[in-house]
């Protein structure tokens, strides 16, 4: 772990602006220099529930939960017993909370963390329309020595929308808050500050915004959409942009239609996406099946959250890994991808659109609600240009055959409005010209040509990230790739050598690719977040894993700590 | 360049799945006779269906077709729409797939009100399943599934058209396959959502559907564009009654009305606005 990182967590009942807090504290963090991350946490009601955030700063890029917490700004104890667990603290914590509302919970008390009360609403109340939130955010703005201008411009970005009168109420707060810490001396002022001469440009983006931007860029102009937690905002932000950029979104009456929509529009020429999470992705897969079978692009977006069932909406797992490879009946091969972080999202997605039009078949991208609901500062992403698309039939030729036996695997897409090469696309087994038939010659070449064309495609060193070098190698997919990443550095340090490989493309696993990268292996760890062991099975089905592979999966919803990571294989080492 | 297409050049080379005596032959040549009528280009139809007998038809249709799931030949269908309103939508599907499995979608989409039309051709009864009871059945029915009947009363589907706001409802029935085929050239001409119950007799499982065209009768003559009068003619009709009941121009939900003022060709500009919002 970086020695200059450090973490902070702002809890509170609903309305006390916890989350406020947390966006404005980025924000200014990120003007003074910083990189950061914040995670939402919330509990199950719409409006009043308990919220908190967790975020992580540094001087470069971060993206993994950290092991523990340096601050947890407590704006009131309101069912502090339900986060607590998220929000690891131990001696050299410090837990700043508001004297008016009570006594310390003993569940804090249990932590060691060394305890700080202020009168915050006595101070609050000295400004007219003060708020505990914004006095509280003074305290660890000051800490941070973050100057009067960040924390103009953080409250302007975030509340701007709010009136001037709340902004200059909200800074005053900030303000007063600052210089009450400055007063009491009661904690030190952290060093280092932030790196300010920092030349690249960096974004605020959360990791749903990223999988919509990726989407965009890829050429996506058509959505098919039915909310759900936690995927809406891919859908809500689209929106708007869409219509920008000449094309719209459809709000659907549920998942079984969106999805269709989707491979109606995708028919229709225009590269298409929908996004959802694990209930709605079980009612798509007959319609993901039918994209597979009548070799339509599609692209499906699950950020996936605590399952089985409705499971736990508003948490992170990553448990939708089976779902996605095996869901669909029939001998149904098509692609799926997941991001490893934030800013990897951007690309994934673009990847996944770009492979789905090119290879014309169904993209499954598996984010979750760590990436996707969860803010970070990062660097500016660089997107290559991988020069996938969607091959179409131009012209009108004689005895036009859609799914026509080639090399590639891939033939030629007629979209509808060309003259001369009509066809009609079917879920049926087809024969090369669209026609049904359950006739065995035919279902086995168009079996064939299916999963050909995925097997055929060279999808370039994308497939994973690996990082390291070494004889102990760890494996894992997705949100998790973060914290493993940082877990084997933390190992470094203690003389380890250690390879972390991160797959990206996890249909079609690229085998070969795997196994020269296990070449050597001492020790093989497959780490995921799931209980079922679902990436650890699925690489042993592929026969991609030594036999004596270590397995280290556990459920959501509490996201890996490197340190828990690093723990477990020190123990096997 | 234009030359002038026949009924009979919007017909695939492909056979048929139905039954000798199957009503969906008749539906087949109305629909290709309006089509003709209206000198719609083949190649700027979308035909969309589910899965079932009648679901067959888009691939007996010279045109670019989707023979989807069941049940979600709306869905499919208001996607295409959605995303290239350039093309003459047509859906078609059964009394199972369109009532029953797709319901739910038959409801949204006659909300939506997009420009599509939507045949039903409905036999009342799950003909590729090999007989049993659909929605538009009647309850005392007797089949292998449900041997004293399904119990249930049947769905109407006018009435549900009616109360979920499409804005042209009518019924035809293919032993009348001229009369059809003027019903489905002013569906294919209304803006909107265009939706045609057909009745089309199952020869093989519901023989006692040959009678209908002794029980068929010109109910409707001239379509109302008051929804109270049309409900009222809806309810006081047996199910047998032929005709447009309802016909108004509702607005229409498209993509393409929300973005008249955006150019579609200076994508790059604005994926580069797009990305600044995200710069600190």
């Amino acid at each position: 772990m970086s020695s200059s990182s450090f973490s902070v967590a702002v809890t509170g009942a609903g309305g006390s602006g916890a989350v406020t807090t947390g966006l404005i504290l980025l924000e200014a963090m990120a003007q003074h220099g910083f990189y950061g991350f914040m995670l939402r946490s919330s509990g199950p009601q719409i409006r009043g529930g308990e919220s908190a955030v967790m975020m992580r700063f540094d001087t470069g890029e971060v993206l993994a939960a950290n092991n523990q917490f340096d601050y947890l700004l407590a704006l009131d104890w309101f069912n502090i017993e339900r986060f607590i667990d998220e929000i690891p603290l131990d001696k050299n914590s410090l837990v700043i909370f508001d004297l008016s509302a009570g006594e310390i919970p003993e569940v804090l008390s249990q932590s060691n963390a060394q305890v700080v009360g202020f009168d915050l609403k006595k101070m609050a109340k000295s400004i007219q329309g003060g708020r505990v939130n914004m006095i509280a955010l003074g305290l660890l703005a000051n800490t941070f020595s973050l100057s009067d201008q960040s924390i103009d411009r953080a409250v302007n970005k975030i509340l701007g929308r709010k009136g001037i009168k709340i902004v200059e109420t909200s800074i005053a707060c900030v303000i007063h808050g600052m210089n009450e810490h400055k007063k009491s001396n009661l904690w030190p002022v952290k060093i280092p500050t932030g790196n300010l001469s920092t030349k690249t440009t960096r974004w605020s983006i959360t990791g749903n915004e990223a999988c919509g931007l990726g989407a965009l860029y890829a050429g996506v102009r058509f959505v098919g959409a039915y909310p759900i937690t936690p995927a809406t905002e891919i859908l809500e932000w689209m929106s708007p942009r869409l219509e920008k950029l000449g094309g719209g979104l459809l709000q659907a009456e549920d998942e079984l239609a969106s999805i269709n929509m989707i491979i109606g529009s995708s028919f229709g020429g225009i590269p298409s996406l929908t996004a959802t999470s694990g209930p709605g992705l079980s009612l798509m897969l007959e319609g993901i099946g039918l994209a597979i079978s009548s070799e339509t692009p599609v692209v499906v977006v699950n950020v996936s959250r605590g399952g089985p069932s409705t499971g736990i909406p508003t948490k992170s797992e990553q448990s939708d890994l089976n779902i996605a490879l095996y869901g669909c009946h029939g001998d149904a091969p098509h692609l799926v991808v997941a991001p490893l972080n934030i800013s990897d999202a951007v690309f994934t997605t673009y990847w996944a659109t770009c492979l789905a039009e090119q290879l014309q078949t169904a993209a499954i991208v598996l984010s979750d609600q760590f990436i996707g609901q969860s803010r970070a500062i990062i660097n500016n992403p660089t997107i290559e240009d991988i020069k996938c698309r969607r091959i179409t039939a131009d012209n009108a030729q004689e005895n036009y055959q859609r799914y026509k036996i080639l090399d590639s695997g891939v033939s030629p897409m007629s979209i509808p409005g060309t003259p001369g090469c009509m066809y009609t696309a079917d879920g049926l087994e087809h024969n090369p010209k669209g026609t049904p038939s359950s006739m065995s010659i035919d279902h086995l070449t168009q079996l064939e040509k299916r999963n050909n064309k995925l097997l055929k495609f060279d999808y370039g060193e994308q497939w994973s990230d690996i990082s390291g070098k070494g004889d102990i190698i760890l494996i894992t997919w997705g949100s998790s790739s973060a914290m493993v990443k940082e877990a084997a550095q933390q190992l470094k340090k203690q003389s380890y050598s250690i390879k972390t490989i991160a797959i990206r493309l996890l249909m079609p696993l690229q085998v070969d690719l795997l196994s020269a990268a296990l070449k050597d292996a001492k020790k093989v760890i497959v780490i995921e977040q799931n209980q079922g062991k679902q990436l650890f099975h699925y690489l042993h089905s592929q026969n991609s894993l030594p036999i004596d592979a270590y397995s280290f999966a556990r459920s959501g919803p509490l996201p890996f700590r490197p340190d828990e990571i690093a723990n477990y294989i020190e123990v096997i080492l | 360049m234009s030359i002038e297409l026949k009924p009979k050049d919007y017909k695939s080379d492909i056979k048929p799945v139905w039954c000798p005596g199957c009503g969906h032959f008749a539906i087949l040549s109305a629909l290709t006779k309006a089509l003709a009528y209206l000198k719609i280009p083949k190649h700027q139809i979308g035909f969309v269906s589910g899965i079932g007998c009648s679901s067959r038809i888009p691939a007996y249709v010279d045109s670019y077709g989707f023979h989807g799931i069941h049940g979600r030949g709306l869905a499919l269908a208001s996607g295409l729409k959605a995303a290239r309103p350039d093309l003459h939508v047509i859906v078609a599907g059964g009394d199972g797939d369109g009532f029953s499995i797709g319901g739910n979608h038959f409801i949204h989409t006659c909300r939506r009100n997009m420009d599509m039309l939507y045949i039903v051709m409905d036999n009342q009864v799950y003909g590729m399943t090999k007989g049993q009871a659909s929605p538009t059945t009647d309850p005392d029915w007797v089949n292998k599934l449900t041997p004293h009947g399904s119990g249930i009363r049947p769905f109407e589907p006018l009435a549900i058209a009616l109360a979920s706001g499409a804005s042209f409802i009518a019924r035809g029935f293919s032993g009348d396959p001229s009369a059809m085929s003027k019903i489905l050239v002013e569906a294919l001409q209304h803006p909107g959502f265009s939706f045609v119950q057909v009745l089309s007799p199952c020869k093989t499982f519901r023989p006692e559907q040959m009678e209908w065209k002794k029980q068929v009768h010109n109910a409707f003559i001239e379509p109302t564009d008051d929804p109270a009068l049309a409900a009222q003619a809806i309810h006081n009709d047996d199910g047998m009654g032929m005709g447009i009941v309802f016909q108004r121009d509702i607005p229409i939900w498209s993509l393409a009305k929300k973005n008249t003022n955006t150019k579609q060709d200076d994508s790059k500009t604005s994926i580069e606005k797009i990305t600044s919002e995200f710069e600190l």
